[in-house]
């Protein structure tokens, strides 16, 4: 089933506004970055994980999901925390290190929490499964609404805590779905030189659940697949796999020069950019006219600037904060 | 030849140089881990191999740390002697298993008959605003597990010669580099740690710690980047006539007691400088290594200057806030003197 138009231009936006908030951030991480590149330096220091190129598959899955369902994500959360309704000045004052981020400018890029949504994010390779199943037990015992997706890369399924997570998952049947972003590349190490099969879906078959691969970085077949997935998990009918083909523009982290790719890979990526494609397509079925488009596009840009206006003029925390908030609140 | 001996090294590439040499002379010697291969390790620590050694011996692996570093142990007891990277000291939360209560743990469970020797080596440290998973430096975590021996360098002379003796070593050796000591100018670097290193082939005893500073008033002891930190307060300490004593320990297991022990018997005071936690820690046991030995030769209650008991802040401000530097060396220093 195709999404509807609502769904459709909701997509569109949302892939939209994550790449200009992509755009910036690698724009803003360069200051104070040159001529001499050292991580620590600059507006916005440490890693950088940009998720040009995927967003397709945080849209695709987050159409169906409110803000009482709950994702984990990933070291590359961006995308995943804009579809999923994160707020996006405290995620970028975060992304910052300010007193007005979502933690305080205690967590940064790969640890964006934000309960209002129910999303969180970690640096630690398969770190998210767990959690994603135990909330989604959690809603299960409590009698309450609500599915668990964890967004894993494709380098995740060779993790320990996926094999154990999709088991539990299954054992337990709790309503959970594993979205795995296959951009073919674990930093610098193929999923070919890396994974003993082709393709993760197939890896379902050993926790006797529903397994999916989605071709092409469509944003139309992840909804569908998505959308089939999720709907099954809210049914009570337990957890599915989604491996989902998709595709990297940025490096592995601002700075990676990306000498494993061979050669051509990378010009040959840009020429199936979901985002034009999609807008293209909107076109050809009739769904949007240029100029509605146009006009989502300067909505999403103007978001974006709101946003990095929030985070620039925040204030810094005060430094002898980084000893509060290790224990919960009374 | 005689270049040789003014040549200097980054710690990146006197570890690497060091698993080269023990490859070309030692067959059984391999290396696995995430990017180590084509990448040439994400710091530059295994840099070259694969052009040399192909992939047989150079194996990238899948983000798979249970199964190769326990495929390690397994492969080292078969007779093999695996180099293997835990990319950052952060994730052994993932594979804790197969280090402290297999490869840390069979010598002893077969009553000596076996050996395992490989090396285990990993990225510690922070300052880089990386956040709370990725900026650790956990040296008391692997200390205070019997069965591995565990080595910081704080240069690279020091890292060669004691990657070589690791690589050497029958008993699994943890070999922790600092990140901030690697010489990659992308996340910042101390210039201290790129020396003068030997070509040829040489060992550093696992176990011996290193006179850094000759001085006769305070001992500072630290390791890895810390020991840089202690230099640098030493340097402002003498210009207002006061002489520390710098002991960098290089291993923490075996613990050089003794030559800690000797230094405080003639300077009487004491600063344990430590990027890990606070509590519970290297700072505490060095403390306790003087304590209990002989307490009469404190002149002053010991300080020492380590991360407060806090995950580590993304936020640069509240990290540095964190981290010990040359500064708060110095301001423990005054707290002696105040008395
Ligand atoms: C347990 C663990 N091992 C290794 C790493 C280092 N690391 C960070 S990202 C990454 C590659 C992840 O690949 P994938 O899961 O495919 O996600 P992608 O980066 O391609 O989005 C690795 C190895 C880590 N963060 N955690």
């Amino acid at each position: 089933m195709q999404p509807s138009l609502e769904q459709k231009l909701w997509m569109y936006e949302t892939m939209v506004l994550s790449r200009r908030c992509e755009e910036q951030i690698a724009k803003i991480y360069m200051e104070g970055k040159t001529p001499v590149f050292n991580m620590a330096n600059g507006t916005i220091p440490g890693e950088m994980h940009l998720s040009d190129g995927q967003e397709p598959v945080a849209v695709g899955v987050c159409a169906h999901l409110d803000a009482e369902d709950i994702v984990t994500a990933t070291h590359r959360p961006h995308h995943q925390a804009i579809a999923k309704g994160v707020d996006l000045d405290r995620m970028m004052a975060e992304i910052f290190g300010k007193a007005t981020g979502l933690s305080g400018g205690r967590g940064g890029h790969m640890h964006l929490f934000d309960p209002a949504v129910n999303f969180a994010c970690s640096g630690i390779i398969g770190q998210g499964l767990g959690p994603a199943v135990g909330a989604a037990l959690s809603r299960k015992m409590q009698g309450k609404p609500g599915v668990a997706v964890a967004f894993i890369g494709e380098g995740a399924t060779n993790q320990g805590a996926f094999h154990e997570a999709l088991n539990l998952a299954a054992v337990w049947n709790v309503p959970f779905v594993c979205v795995v972003e296959d951009n073919a590349w674990g930093i610098s190490v193929s999923k070919a030189a890396s994974t003993s099969v082709p393709r993760n879906d197939v890896r379902a078959a050993s926790y006797g659940i529903p397994g999916h691969y989605v071709e092409g970085n469509d944003p139309y077949r992840i909804h569908e697949v998505a959308g089939e997935a999720i709907a099954r998990a809210r049914a009570g009918k337990g957890p599915s796999l989604i491996e989902v083909e998709t595709f990297r523009l940025a490096g592995h982290f601002m700075g990676d020069a990306e000498g494993y790719r061979p050669e051509g890979e990378k010009d040959a990526l840009f020429e199936i950019d979901p985002i034009p494609r999609m807008r293209q397509r909107l076109l050809d079925d009739g769904d949007a006219s240029d100029e509605q488009l146009s006009n989502i596009e300067k909505k999403a840009e103007e978001r974006i600037e709101q946003a990095i206006r929030f985070a620039r003029e925040s204030d810094e925390p005060r430094p002898e904060d980084a000893l509060t908030a290790v224990f919960a609140q009374a | 030849m005689t270049q040789s001996n003014n040549r200097k090294l980054t710690i990146a590439r006197a570890m690497a140089e060091s698993v080269a040499q023990e490859m070309r002379t030692d067959d059984r010697v391999f290396v696995m881990g995430e990017d180590i291969g084509e990448l040439g390790g994400v710091y530059g620590n295994t840099r070259g191999l694969l052009e040399e050694f192909g992939k047989e011996r150079i194996r990238d692996t899948p983000i798979s740390e249970t199964a190769f570093i326990g495929a390690a142990v397994g492969a080292a007891q078969d007779g093999m002697r695996p180099v293997v990277e835990l990319m950052f000291v952060d994730f052994f939360g993932v594979c804790f298993d197969a280090i402290y209560n297999l490869m840390a743990k069979n010598i002893y469970f077969s009553g000596g008959s076996l050996k395992v020797p490989m090396v285990l080596m990993t990225s510690t440290g922070g300052g880089y605003s990386d956040g709370g998973q990725h900026s650790q430096c956990l040296y008391g975590t692997f200390a205070h597990l019997p069965g591995m021996k565990v080595v910081a360098p704080s240069n690279a002379y020091d890292a060669k010669g004691l990657m070589t003796a690791a690589i050497r070593d029958d008993s699994p050796v943890v070999f922790m580099y600092h990140k901030r000591l690697q010489g990659m100018g992308w996340l910042g670097t101390e210039p201290g740690a790129t020396v003068k290193t030997p070509e040829e082939s040489y060992t550093v005893e696992i176990g011996k710690a290193a006179i850094a500073r000759k001085g006769s008033d305070v001992t500072i002891v630290s390791l890895g980047l810390g020991v840089h930190h202690a230099l640098k307060a030493a340097e402002k300490l003498s210009e207002e006539g006061v002489e520390a004593e710098v002991v960098d320990l290089r291993s923490l297991v075996p613990l050089d007691r003794d030559t800690i022990r000797e230094s405080v018997a003639r300077t009487g005071r004491l600063i344990v400088v430590d990027e890990d936690y606070h509590s519970f820690g290297v700072s505490g046991e060095i403390i306790a290594s003087v304590t209990e030995h002989d307490i009469s030769v404190l002149k002053a209650a010991p300080r020492r200057v380590a991360f407060p008991d806090v995950p580590i802040p993304f936020e640069r401000g509240m990290e540095q806030f964190c981290l010990p530097n040359a500064d708060k060396i110095i301001a423990a220093y005054r707290e002696i003197e105040a008395g």
